[in-house]
């Protein structure tokens, strides 16, 4: 089998849940003919016609609005922002109406929301978001952000015949940086699951998306120069979250580093803080600590945005800290 | 059985029976009788929360969703009971969620009329985010023209909402996709506190209608066959595959915001003269008895019957149990079926029985 890219896998991933159910449609800004931004979806008008790949006009309200109304009556739409960075024109859409339709009226509202995000490609303050803690507080939505080519085709399938409101991260970095080879079959990634990326016995790096990457060059450094043996679980979905495998790996190592690329001030790390604090509190050596990107929008210049969001240099250096506490 | 035949040599507007003319008139009996009761246990605290009326607005929800087949979606606004009487939900059903029962339609978790049937009388519930619905329609509609079936739907926005972004989105992207959906514009001179004049700058509401590239028609919102006939006539025009339509029902908001508004900012004279001279079911009435033949007789039944249907149901409403506090936690997600208790609810056991204590902790190892 041939290796494909992360980006590749994704729209694989949509064609085949389109091919498998007629329920499934595309909408978006720029997606149809023009195959939208950064070409996810090329060539699936052309497959599956204008009916099911709708170009829309820019309105992201608007158009997570109609998805919930098409889902209520049956359908599994797939919402692509252009940026994710426009999710927030739709985060009351997202928050009041897809969030709470089934627990206030037993509305079915199964939809997906997914675009590119994330930093490190010199986009600026406005395209190159990561938006997920501010959805994290929402009860009623799920949300994904996959590091690898195979589970971001896996989790999208998941995600499409989820029957709730998914959120699902693409890390533009990754798109046509990261390949992989595709599990035959069908291949569905359950949400809720954590993979240990990296087995190690010293230290546990919790993360997800852009910087599995990053801590998993950091912890081959620490191997090679400290003889650090460092694990390093990646996330694969934060809501829901496998607090289990956190525990489970903190027991194993007993130290812990929480690395995303969000801003660190109420960013998910937060969150995995205090359940790893209410969870296994005993079981830890040192302190939790965290490696994040500093609270600043983010910059367009390279030295200000490397600056800014978290590097490899830095969970080498908090890796460290921790080893030696 | 049914009686089909005209009441009298007057015509009767958009083809209606005489059956349907009284079925008009008994939407809107019960819609305000109904609220008159909901006024009755709001005052006797049996209400939860706030009460919603729409006295004097009963034609414009009455007279436009009578022109919705069953199969049509609805999707009513805080002032629209009457609209959710025509498309089946019934009198029970509202006492029950205005007293947060836990047999209500939503079980508690909902207040007043936010609630809905997508599976049979197809009414969607709303949020109180105000113009949300209409892109939440576009998507409905949507749907039923990719899927080619005969249905169309109707959402309500009032004269504030136009203000909102999600009702330029929505409304706009119907139009693009000639959606079958009608947007009824409910003008009631106020949105809380806010007159129309603070509101827009537009002469009309319907005037946006050009900016969509759709069809506008204004009408008298008091006037139920009047807001009958133009409904039908936007159905149709949906059902045809032409796309959407903007109306504009000019009614009032006899009652506040909510019933504990006080109205301070309303001119002196301008309720009573609405309440005097244009009431939707006064005027219907007149033109029951003195153009269609109808009796007062007649109306006087349905008056009775219509009471005695709201007594009953406040019987059951008000027999129906209370919530259960700990079912709160079910029906967020589909899975998991249900959300944890947090631990300090199940009682606070010894942290020490509790929690292991390995070997290692406090101390370095490795």
């Amino acid at each position: 089998m041939a290796e494909i890219t992360f980006l590749e896998a994704i729209r694989e991933g949509i064609a085949e849940e389109m091919e498998r159910d007629p329920n499934v449609f595309l909408l978006g800004e720029d997606i149809g003919g023009f195959g939208g931004a950064f070409k996810v979806t090329e060539g699936l008008q052309a497959r599956f016609g204008e009916q099911r790949v709708i170009d829309t006009p820019i309105a992201e309200a608007g158009i997570v609005g109609a998805a919930a109304g098409a889902a209520h009556y049956g359908m599994r739409p797939v919402v692509e922002m252009q940026f994710i960075d426009f999710i927030s024109c739709a985060y009351d859409m997202l928050t009041n109406y897809a969030a709470t339709a089934r627990y206030r009226a037993f509305l079915p509202c199964s939809i997906v929301v997914r675009g590119p995000s994330g930093g490190y490609v010199r986009g600026g303050p406005f395209h190159s978001q990561n938006p997920e803690a501010a959805f994290l507080h929402t009860p009623g939505l799920k949300i994904a952000y996959p590091a690898t080519a195979e589970d971001a085709k896996g989790l999208i399938k998941s995600a499409i015949r989820d029957p709730d409101p998914v959120l699902f991260f693409e890390h533009k970095y990754l798109y046509r940086r990261i390949k992989g080879v595709m599990p035959p079959g069908d291949h569905l990634v359950p949400f809720g699951k954590a993979r240990v990326a990296r087995e190690g016995k010293d230290l546990t790096i919790v993360t997800y998306a852009a910087t599995v990457w990053k801590a998993l060059e950091a912890a081959e450094q620490l191997a090679a120069e400290d003889g650090l043996s460092v694990e390093v679980l990646d996330l694969r979905t934060l809501l829901p979250m496998d607090h289990e495998a956190i525990v489970a790996s903190v027991k194993k190592t007993n130290r812990v580093l929480i690395v995303h690329e969000d801003t660190v001030t109420g960013g998910v790390a937060g969150e995995i803080t205090a359940q790893i604090s209410e969870r296994c509190f005993e079981w830890l050596d040192a302190p939790i600590r965290r490696v994040a990107a500093h609270d600043v929008p983010l910059p367009y210049a390279p030295p200000l945005e490397d600056f800014v969001l978290p590097q490899t240099s830095d969970i080498v250096r908090a890796s460290r800290w921790l080893a030696a506490y | 059985m049914a009686d089909s035949r005209p009441a009298s040599d007057q015509a009767i507007p958009a083809g209606l029976t005489r059956d349907q003319l009284l079925a008009l008139y008994r939407w809107m009996r019960l819609t305000r009788t109904l609220e008159e009761r909901l006024v009755a246990l709001y005052r006797q605290t049996k209400v939860v929360g706030g009460l919603f009326r729409s006295l004097g607005q009963e034609g414009c929800a009455v007279g436009s969703a009578f022109a919705l087949e069953r199969r049509d979606v609805l999707s009513p606004l805080i002032r629209n009971l009457g609209s959710m009487l025509v498309k089946g939900a019934t009198p029970v059903e509202i006492l029950r969620q205005y007293m947060a029962k836990g047999d209500s339609p939503t079980r508690g978790r909902e207040l007043n009329i936010h609630f809905g049937d997508v599976e049979d009388r197809h009414f969607v519930g709303q949020i109180s985010h105000l113009g949300d619905m209409v892109p939440v329609m576009a998507g409905v509609t949507l749907t039923f023209k990719m899927r080619g079936e005969d249905r169309v739907g109707l959402v309500y926005v009032g004269d504030g909402a136009t203000s909102t972004g999600a009702f330029h989105e929505g409304i706009n992207f119907a139009a693009v996709q000639r959606c079958p959906l009608v947007v009824v514009v409910e003008n009631n001179g106020y949105a809380y506190s806010t007159p129309t004049c603070r509101q827009t700058a537009a002469a009309q509401f319907v005037d946006k209608a050009i900016g969509y590239g759709i069809p506008g028609v204004r009408c008298d919102g008091n006037d139920v066959l009047e807001v009958y006939r133009v409904t039908q006539e936007a159905v149709a025009r949906a059902r045809r595959g032409e796309g959407v339509t903007l109306l504009e029902m000019l009614t009032y908001r006899r009652k506040g915001h909510a019933e504990h508004d006080n109205q301070s900012y309303v001119a002196p004279g301008e309720i009573e003269q609405w309440a005097t001279t244009n009431d939707p079911i006064d005027r219907y009435v007149v033109r029951l008895t003195t153009e269609f033949g109808v009796a007062q007789a007649e109306l006087d039944a349905i008056d009775a019957a219509v009471a005695a249907e709201v007594d009953a149901a406040t019987d059951v409403a008000e027999a129906s149990p209370p919530c259960d506090g700990p079912d709160a936690l079910v029906g967020v997600y589909a899975d998991p079926p249900r959300m944890p208790t947090l631990w300090f609810r199940d009682g606070v056991g010894s942290a020490v029985a509790e929690h292991e204590r390995p070997a290692s902790w406090g101390t370095h190892h490795g």
